[in-house]
């Protein structure tokens, strides 16, 4: 494998990794906030322990999202020294914006609240959990912001060195494309939080029925019980479980909703901006407006011979794009020669690029995984948000079925819009290639701003330096999602009572008491 | 000279101060977990007292070295790429500490908290080496081309300097966090704290002192430079001494205070050269020739002008949240975790 290769699977793993803790950080965290916000409101008892047993399933994530993120800031530099001298003027100033703006409130906060339980008021303390998961979506928008710069750039000008020079600053952070990507990001997290929490709660009205704490009337009614010699499972607990699942049906469906309507609109933009990405997503290979279902052929293969169409929806895929039924798209052979015209076929034939100057530019991204990562994406969003719809209607006699198999379903479906978002973002950044900075035909101003990807590597690196981190970073983010797996499982296995260990009898400080000033023991430590 | 551009050197040296601050007694905390104490109840107090703190003293990192990309990003991608091997594994270092310290307390076994004070130890001291040698080399030199890419391959960073640096802001983590943890803990762990701050500290400084000298010989500094340098040097003597006479606040100032001015000296002295060249002094990465437009470094100053009094603010008020000394008494038993299970087999025990 050449320098590029292994540094795109190098950034590739390791920010997909990175992935797979943020949008259950941003979905769970404002889902906590809420539960927090309805304890503090109502005083009510269940929202409490709701707020303690997700928060602490909250932390545990988190904590790898951090861990990780801190990668993705260093990784430009060090492998891709080239971009980042390139885009620098730009692309640098929303990530020092997320450092300042975002993430010291983010992490401040949370400290704060995480050891703030029984020494701020409830005000206050309450406060500090919406300024941390504020701190989260605004450090979404602005990584969001930076990435859509590459997909769609905007507000600026070629400088006299040929790199672009931010010109525009609104212009960047009012970008169309990240103000889509950005609410469908949001959109798709708290279908993610929501899944979680549907998940996790039907497991637990199935175990206490299981268990047979809960039993069901002749009318399919439940009938809250609670077991004396199991701290935690009271009565109390059932509501827990049963607020916490519909809360994250809802969430869940809403979130779907919104992914709809947010990537519609980032849909049509694709066509506006980058069409031949969206020629990718379909294998479309000749002009046409119809929706392919179903494709078979080799999919390694960006010739269009190889790729037959079984099942088409005529007219759709010019309403994806367009927002009228029935308008012709141009197909990947159409572009080409379109893209050739203008970017050229070779990589500048200048020493900086070492033995990849001169290559050929293969424009068609690889298909498959444009085509499957759109499908997978559409496709496990849809099945979440029913299963949101059938998990309401089933529970709306207060308790789930007595079904093993629906209670395994319903934790196998956390993992759905996990591999959603994921094939979403695998999508949209394959589906840039060549480019690291996309050059957008249709749209004028910023048509002359773009970089290849194989011209953005750093020159000074050594294929074996990036393969050092690939399996350093790659093994250590194994074992710890191992581990992260373990704990979660552990926790959620221990129900509330594994949060709070105070309903255990552990301990007996008072966690409400106002002051603050008493030298006792800590009602959080590490 | 563009004045903005200037502004920006001086931002991100602020940047930078502030996180061997801040992040110094975090860092030197996880190293003292694993060697100043077998006990575990004493180790928890230790991690405590950087509990509520350390992951909001880490996004100083994360903002001076974005603040590199955003300002200068020539000098980012230099200093980042050159340096590829000692920065992977100051991330894993990075990675491990932070997701230790998180899981540490997490399952009630011994082996567990074990392997993870090992964790969150090694990895501070992960952290502290590597970042200070990438402090060092852009002080005093990278061989770097025209284009700002090493020449020498992977290890070419592999210097004295490297060397010196890693040691410096390994030992002043050491030195600073035991006035740390003298100030905020009790019982056995500020016992030990202090006398470490009064027998060892004086030496764990010295590799910094080594650090901004060289800095002064290589740039030929001025008066100015020299005497903030000796200000370092002042700082850590007071320092030391007020931790002898037992006075903790004063001997945490002290040497917060080496660290400070040491920084200090480095960056004046240095200026305007950001990163200089071993080949050629042509190749030298400068303010100058590093600087965003005017624009970029407009925009971003108006939005830190704005931002950082209030983020000192409220990291200022989080200290003060916390500003109660952590004692052995406050440390509440492991935690147990039971299944709430009622039919499993395993109802009772510790799974």
């Amino acid at each position: 494998m050449d320098v590029v290769e292994i540094a795109r699977w190098q950034f590739g793993i390791t920010t997909v990794y990175h992935f797979l803790m943020v949008p259950l950080t941003i979905g769970l965290g404002a889902m906590v906030a809420v539960m927090h916000t309805a304890w503090v409101r109502s005083g009510q008892e269940k929202f409490l322990r709701m707020t303690k047993f997700w928060g602490k399933l909250y932390l545990i994530n988190f904590i790898l999202g951090v861990a990780t993120g801190l990668v993705q800031e260093f990784q430009f530099g060090m492998a891709w020294s080239e971009y980042s001298r390139f885009v620098g003027d730009v692309f640098g100033a929303p990530l020092a914006l997320e450092g300042l703006l975002a993430f010291f409130l983010e992490s401040t906060f949370l400290g704060i609240w995480i050891f703030g339980w029984g020494r701020l008021r409830k005000g206050v303390h309450l406060a500090a959990l919406w300024c941390a998961v504020i701190g989260s979506w605004v450090s979404a928008y602005f990584i969001i912001v930076a990435n859509s710069w590459m997909q769609h750039p905007v507000g600026v000008e070629l400088g006299e060195d040929g790199r672009p020079v931010m010109t525009d600053v609104w212009a960047v952070l009012t970008n169309n494309t990240a103000l889509a990507a950005f609410t469908h990001a949001v959109f798709g997290a708290l279908v993610v939080g929501g899944m979680f929490l549907l998940g996790i709660a039907w497991y637990h009205l199935w175990r206490r029925r299981h268990d047979g704490i809960d039993t069901v009337d002749e009318r399919g009614h439940v009938i809250v019980g609670q077991a004396q010699d199991i701290p935690g499972r009271d009565r109390t607990d059932h509501g827990v479980w049963i607020w916490s699942l519909r809360f994250g049906a809802i969430v869940a469906m809403v979130g779907f909703l919104g992914t709809v309507v947010t990537g519609d609109i980032q849909g049509k933009l694709m066509y506006e901006q980058q069409p031949m990405k969206m020629a990718a997503a379909e294998a479309a290979c000749h002009s046409g407006s119809s929706f392919s279902v179903l494709s078979l052929g080799n999919p390694g293969s960006t010739d269009c011979r190889d790729v037959t169409t079984l099942i088409e929806v005529p007219g759709v895929l010019g309403f994806l794009a367009t927002g009228e039924w029935g308008v012709d798209m141009p197909g990947i052979r159409d572009l080409e020669p379109e893209y050739v015209d203008r970017y050229g076929e070779t990589i500048p034939d200048d020493a900086l690029y070492g033995d990849r100057a001169g290559a050929q530019i293969e424009y068609v991204p690889v298909m498959w995984v444009t085509y499957w990562g759109f499908r997978l994406m559409i496709g496990l969003g849809g099945i979440v948000a029913a299963a949101g719809a059938v998990a309401l209607w089933l529970t709306r006699r207060g308790t789930v079925p007595g079904s093993r198999g629906l209670m395994r379903l319903a934790l196998a479906g956390i993992l759905a819009p996990f591999a959603a978002n994921i094939a979403g973002w695998i999508f949209t950044e394959m589906g840039r290639q060549p480019f690291v900075v996309a050059p957008n035909p249709a749209v004028t101003g910023a048509d002359s701003v773009y970089m290849y990807t194989q011209a953005a590597v750093s020159p000074g690196v050594t294929a074996g330096e990036l393969l050092f981190s690939l399996i350093s970073l790659g093994s250590v983010y194994g074992v710890l999602l191992v581990v992260e797996v373990y704990l979660l499982v552990r926790y959620t296995r221990g129900g509330v009572a594994s949060a709070m260990p105070e309903l255990i009898g552990q301990d007996d400080d008072d966690v409400d008491d106002p002051d603050g000033e008493h030298d006792d023991v800590l009602s959080f430590a590490y | 000279m563009e004045p903005l551009a200037i502004i920006w050197f001086v931002a991100i040296a602020l940047l930078w101060t502030g996180y061997l601050l801040l992040e110094g007694f975090d860092l030197g905390v996880g190293m003292h977990m694993i060697f100043s104490t077998r006990s575990e109840r004493d180790r928890r107090v230790m991690l405590n007292t950087i509990g509520p703190v350390w992951d909001g003293n880490e996004v100083w990192l994360i903002t001076a070295v974005a603040a590199l990309f955003a300002a200068f990003s020539p000098w980012y991608a230099a200093l980042l790429s050159a340096l590829y091997v000692p920065l992977t594994l100051a991330l894993l270092g990075l990675i491990l500490r932070a997701v230790g310290i998180e899981y540490r307390g997490k399952v009630g076994t011994r082996v567990w908290a074990t392997f993870w004070t090992y964790m969150i130890g090694l990895g501070s001291a992960a952290v502290a080496f590597f970042i200070g040698a990438l402090l060092a080399l852009t002080s005093i030199g990278l061989p770097i081309d025209g284009n700002g890419d090493r020449v020498g391959g992977p290890f070419a960073w592999l210097s004295w300097p490297a060397l010196v640096g890693g040691l410096a802001v390994v030992g002043f983590a050491l030195a600073h966090s035991a006035t740390f943890l003298a100030l905020k803990a009790d019982g056995p762990v500020r016992r030990r704290a202090s006398g470490f701050a009064v027998r060892w500290a004086p030496l764990c400084l010295l590799p910094l002192l080594v650090w901004i000298a060289m800095v002064q010989f290589e740039h030929g500094a001025g008066p100015a430079g020299w005497t903030v340098a000796l200000l370092a040097v002042v700082s850590g003597g007071v320092g030391w001494a007020q931790a002898r006479a037992g006075r903790e606040g004063l001997a945490f100032t002290g040497y917060a205070g080496t660290g400070l001015f040491g920084l200090a000296a480095i960056f004046l002295a240095m200026f305007p050269v950001l990163l200089p060249s071993t080949i050629d002094s042509a190749f030298d990465i400068t303010v100058q020739s590093a600087a965003h437009s005017t624009y970029t470094l407009g925009v971003l100053t108006v939005i830190t002008v704005v931002a950082l009094p209030v983020i000192l603010c409220y990291q200022a008020w989080s200290y003060w949240v916390f500003r109660h000394r952590v004692t052995p008494g406050m440390i509440p038993e492991p935690h147990v975790i039971l299944p709430a299970i009622l039919r499993a087999e395993d109802a009772g025990r510790q799974v």
